[in-house]
């Protein structure tokens, strides 16, 4: 998979692809925004990482200007402007998401992986099947084993995110926004009593445990053990 | 400071007032013009209508008395008359005299028998005349006219008048533009000094207002208005500075001192676990930094103001049941009961996201400071009156006591019972700050036993039509 990393500040952008290299993609790096279209335009890639804030051309309107050529390459914005306008800009712009500064690596690799798959051809199933864990969206029933499981509406729509991002690292912040619609800073863990209740219901008396803790980033779905 | 004359007359002021001068005074010079032309008609009207009946009289004298009856009374009429204003002259067929005061036919009477003009020259010096002729049977002829003295001095003193008056009306109206521009001037000067001197920097400054309640007063009260907002802001702007170097500046100087405690370690393999230790510490402080300033932004952006262009309607009831569902199992965790109360409301102008967030810190405050087995109630309800609503958040743990109420709505502030628990002081500021920016009440009030916090919007939303489509994603059916 081909990355692209358009970031006008050396050492965030040696950070960001060493790290995505490390996890096997394979990065190109533009330090501005006449560069980075360029770019973008003249290669093939799966993925972009836009800074905001570029000298010679702003951020959106590198976005802006692939979406105008029909480009619907998937776009990750990093940004310094974390206000809700700022991100509603962004993402009105055609970004796929915004992420604010400064982040963690875990959560910026989790969205573009998110991003990434959203993009595959496909979509449109009725029923999500990982391992033995099986979800029916039209019936909105959920089975391990061939056991039916009792699951709250939420529960449902938390099980169908981390199935649909099965063997990725999803975020707090992601599943906030994604199964709850909201964006803020919960200072409690909400969330993860909401995913320990999950794992209570689809763990509980099966084997392997499917639903991870992953330390310092959030949690992982897979029929693989951690 | 003084007033140069160059921009006194450059003043619009100034420049209106000369305006109106002008026209006045072409209203004067009209209304004169008129007046003069009227007059002499008259008086022209008058004199021929005076010259007509005596010549009449004169003519019937004529007819009774012959010749020698109208010379003598001509004769008679012309010397009393020597200095007075009426002019005789009786002359036979050739123009020869034979009575009057005048010497001869004059030429402007040969052509036409009325309306003559001429000139006579008498003891007073050259003076017009205005006159008439008559022939009469027997080819004698008559000329009868009044001497125009009196209508030239009538003529002068209008003219005069006119002089004056033209005078008088443009003195006054310059002196009136003069006064005008002044004022005017020394106004806008005034709002202009205090312009400079906030330029300057002193943003205490304010335009002073006359109290007239005219225009320029209104100008000062909204220049006023607009510079106590920026005051307030330029003063929340460096709160918000003082509070970020207050709340970052011990947490980093934690971090650098650990880091460089763990750097001064020996070589040894127990290090890299140490390293690994004091990472992890960092990394978890940094994330505590992160949050207080996120939170310190959410607040500064909530009290700038600019959320308003983002408003949109929100569903205070969907609302408090999100929040209620998002943290019921995190209360039930810690042994809280969380019910709800959801009342019909029309839904208010606002911003979703910082409704949500101020919501969740208050029911992250009273799980934090309830204790277990305690029960939390978020409610919602409609004003009375109907046109506002209001959302509240209750427990029935310790309370805050009545007379620190106003003071935990601060930043920083946190009760002494709250010490022992995290937390960063800044939940309730943010609530307070969303509040303002919703031009919602906050009430902190007692919920006998603990507290109960209410937002209340006077201002709801009437939707006329009902609509399906809800604020957050719709639940599953």
């Amino acid at each position: 998979m081909r990355i692209l990393i358009i970031e006008d500040d050396d050492e965030t952008a040696a950070y960001l692809a060493k790290g995505l290299k490390e996890t096997g993609y394979t990065v190109d790096r533009a330090a501005d925004g006449r560069e980075g279209l360029f770019l973008a335009t003249s290669e093939q890639y799966d993925a972009m990482i836009v800074d905001r804030m570029l000298p010679g051309m702003d951020g959106l309107a590198i976005v802006q200007s692939l979406r105008a050529q029909a480009n619907m390459t998937p776009v990750l914005i990093l940004s310094a402007l974390g206000q809700v306008d700022d991100r509603v800009r962004g993402l009105q712009a055609g970004g796929d998401d915004y992420l604010t500064k400064p982040y963690a690596f875990s959560e910026l690799l989790a969205r573009l992986q998110a991003l990434l798959r959203r993009h595959k051809p496909g979509g449109g199933e009725t029923t999500l099947k990982v391992g033995d864990l099986e979800l029916d969206l039209l019936s909105r029933t959920a089975k391990r084993a061939g056991k039916p499981i009792e699951l709250l509406p939420r529960e449902f729509r938390l099980l169908e995110f981390l199935m649909r991002h099965a063997g990725q690292v999803v975020t707090r912040t992601m599943l906030l926004e994604r199964v709850w619609d909201y964006h803020f800073d919960p200072q409690t863990n909400v969330i993860d009593v909401h995913v320990s209740r999950l794992r209570q219901k689809i763990d509980r008396g099966f084997s392997p445990a499917m639903l991870h803790t992953v330390r310092g980033a959030g949690y992982r779905l897979s029929a693989e053990p951690a | 400071m003084a007033i140069t004359s160059g921009r006194l007359f450059r003043t619009t002021g100034f420049r209106l007032s000369l305006m109106y001068v002008v026209l006045f005074g072409v209203g004067v010079v009209c209304l004169f013009a008129f007046l003069y032309w009227r007059t002499l008609t008259l008086i022209d009207r008058e004199t021929d209508a005076a010259i007509e009946s005596e010549i009449a009289g004169l003519a019937a004298q004529y007819r009774q008395q012959g010749l020698g009856g109208l010379v003598r009374i001509v004769a008679e009429r012309a010397s009393a008359q020597r200095e007075g204003p009426n002019v005789y002259l009786l002359t036979r067929p050739d123009l020869t005299p034979l009575a009057g005061n005048i010497e001869r036919w004059p030429n402007e009477a040969r052509q036409t028998p009325v309306g003559i003009v001429f000139d006579i020259t008498g003891d007073t010096g050259a003076v017009n005349a205005r006159a008439q002729t008559f022939v009469l049977e027997g080819g004698y002829r008559l000329l009868v006219g009044r001497d125009l003295r009196q209508r030239a001095m009538l003529r002068q003193l209008l003219a005069e008048t006119l002089a004056w008056g033209l005078t008088i009306t443009i003195g006054l109206g310059l002196v009136g533009a003069l006064l005008v521009g002044r004022n005017l001037l020394s106004r806008v000067e005034a709002i202009n000094r205090t312009g400079q001197r906030i330029m300057h920097g002193d943003l205490h400054e304010r335009v002073a207002v006359k109290g007239a309640g005219d225009e320029f007063d209104r100008l000062a009260e909204n220049l006023n208005a607009m510079l106590d907002q920026i005051e307030r802001l330029m003063l929340a702007m460096r709160e918000v500075s003082d509070n970020v170097a207050h709340d970052l500046r011990g947490p980093l100087t934690r971090m650098k001192a650990r880091l460089e405690l763990a750097l001064l370690a020996k070589d040894g393999p127990e290090d890299a676990a140490q390293y690994r230790a004091a990472i992890e510490t960092a990394i978890a402080e940094t994330d505590r930094l992160l949050a207080t300033f996120n939170a310190l932004l959410s607040i500064a952006e909530a009290e700038s103001g600019a959320l308003h262009q983002s408003m949109q309607p929100v569903d205070l009831m969907q609302l408090a049941e999100d929040v209620a569902e998002l943290y019921a199992p995190a209360l039930e965790e810690k042994g809280l009961t969380l019910s709800t109360r959801i009342v019909d409301c029309p839904r208010v102008l606002g911003s979703r996201q910082l409704l949500f967030q101020a919501l969740a810190n208050l029911l992250e405050n009273a799980m934090k400071y309830t204790p277990a087995g305690g029960r939390v109630t978020i409610a919602t309800r409609a004003l009375e009156g109907g046109a506002g609503a209001a959302v509240s958040v209750a427990d029935n743990g310790p309370g805050v006591p009545a007379e620190l109420r106003e003071k935990v709505l601060h930043r920083y502030v946190r009760l002494d019972q709250a010490r022992s628990t995290p937390g960063s002081g800044l939940g309730l500021s943010l609530v307070a700050a969303a509040a303002k920016l919703h031009a919602a009440r906050l009430q902190l009030a007692d919920n006998n036993p603990g507290l109960v916090v209410t937002l209340e919007f006077p201002r709801g939303i009437r939707v006329d039509a009902p609509t399906d489509e809800k604020n957050t994603q719709k639940e599953p059916p």
